[in-house]
């Protein structure tokens, strides 16, 4: 089995995220904003499958995220695993979980929304996590898992 | 209440929505009083809508209050491309309530995150109505004498009527048995359904308008529409058989009323209009004294 390691080199310090569906690693950039950020940032994509399919995966050197940055990923990638480095060595493994409110990542799926016709940024109450309903904060439609469009 | 924004009928509580109808039936006593002297109310129509705003600006004038607003964003910067933020926050320089219809949904949200003086939604889209719902429940508890433990039926479009919706999230605190009559198209959906299992109360679901219809002590009916039906030909299959009749009151409870949003067009039967169970038009009458009970609950003066 080839280690994964072979593939996209080892960082000393910062955060890997792990198990990200090929089809939303895209999403994940987007979410977090990463096409902003100054550091190193390793991304690699369709590496190998396992139980999820093709995956993809970030490195990001230096950097480090507050649970409720990086929970906004739970969105697209619930599956995620998140590596924390520091000296070349895995110090803590989390998963990511769905936070309970949802701000300025994902459309409204309802064109006749407020948030759809002005500049308002997007609010959501999460109303399931199992299977995910985002509840707009302005018209109160729900957006389902399946209608979730990533700003 | 006071200087709270009405903009869902989620946003005031039981005892609130209690409040404002005990004012509405002082109101109905004494529907000239100067209580609202001295206060501008802006009543901002971005689309049409005769009765409601009828209803709202007789509700300020009567209480001695001045209105200014529009009734068509055609005749405003709004056709110019003003944003609702930018109109909101201008009017409540003005005004010392605003009072808005628009056609998207959330927009009176929006509005009462700007604006700095209380906002009162006439209807976003189809989303909310809260000052239906409230004269609705007027009208309930003025021809039942409660709110409690009551049968009410609904009947028509139960999936897309923002009228429905907002009495059953209303009317679920009195613990009222729901009975919800409609073409299969338009079934009441299941987050309201689910809502009141939640709740513990019981409703029954059915296609047939004249079953059970003598257990009813208030009967709400809506349009069925024809541009709400994917299928054509289910419409026809459907569209005379949720119109109430004359004949199909017999038997019903003596002070069962009939309650529409109106306008009506043939979903009650002329025949209806002189039976004593009709009370549609009144019901819309009592849109002003619920009305003014909203304002001066939310201006502080009562």
């Amino acid at each position: 089995m080839k280690d994964k390691q072979l593939s996209v080199s080892a960082i000393k310090a910062g955060t890997v995220i792990d198990h990200i569906p090929a089809s939303v690693l895209f999403n994940v950039v987007s979410i977090l904003k990463l096409d902003k950020l100054d550091t190193m940032i390793t991304i690699g994509n369709s590496l190998g499958s396992d139980k999820l399919g093709k995956k993809g995966i970030i490195k990001l050197s230096k950097v480090f995220f507050a649970d409720n940055e990086i929970n906004k990923i739970a969105l697209v990638a619930p599956c995620a695993k998140l590596n924390i480095i520091r000296e070349y060595e895995v110090v803590e493994k989390k998963v990511v979980e769905i936070p309970d409110e949802i701000i300025g990542i994902v459309k409204c799926v309802n064109p006749k929304c407020i948030t759809n016709n002005e500049e308002v940024t997007t609010k959501f109450e999460v109303v399931s996590k199992t299977e995910i309903k985002l509840k707009c904060h302005y018209c109160e439609k729900i957006t389902n898992q399946n209608n979730i469009e990533i700003i | 209440m006071k200087n709270k924004h009405l903009v869902s009928i989620t946003d005031f509580s039981k005892e609130e929505y209690l409040r404002i109808l005990e004012l509405a039936a002082e109101f109905e006593k004494n529907p000239r009083q100067d209580i609202l002297k001295g206060y501008v109310i802006s009543t901002l129509f971005f689309e049409p809508s005769t009765r409601t705003r009828l209803s709202f600006e007789t509700a300020i004038n009567g209480l001695g209050g001045r209105v200014i607003g529009f009734s068509d964003s055609g005749a405003t910067s709004a056709s110019k491309g003003e944003t609702l933020h930018d109109t909101i926050k201008m009017v409540s320089n003005y005004a010392d309530l605003i009072v808005m219809r628009h056609p998207l949904e959330g927009s009176a949200k929006l509005a009462s995150e700007v604006s700095s003086v209380p906002i009162v939604n006439a209807g976003d889209g189809a989303n909310q109505h809260p000052t239906q719902t409230l004269l609705d429940m007027y009208s309930i508890l003025k021809t039942q004498g409660t709110l409690e433990n009551l049968k009410i039926f609904m009947v028509g479009d139960l999936k897309y009527g923002r009228t429905v919706h907002s009495l059953l999230q209303a009317m679920s605190k009195f613990n009222t048995t729901f009975y919800f009559i409609s073409p299969d198209e338009l079934k009441m959906p299941d987050t309201y359904k689910l809502y009141l299992d939640q709740l513990g109360l019981k409703y029954h679901e059915g296609k047939n308008l004249t079953e059970f219809l003598t257990e009813a002590d208030i009967i709400y009916m809506t349009r069925v529409q024809q541009e709400r039906f994917t299928d054509p030909i289910e419409y026809e299959r459907v569209k005379n058989a949720y119109i109430l009749r004359r004949s199909m009151l017999e038997g019903c409870k003596k002070d069962m009323k009939v309650l529409h949003p109106l306008p009506r067009v043939n979903e009650i039967h002329t025949d209806v209009d002189d039976s004593p169970h009709a009370y549609y038009f009144q019901q819309a009458r009592n849109g002003v004294y619920a009305r003014m009970g909203i304002l001066s609950s939310i201006l502080g003066v009562k």
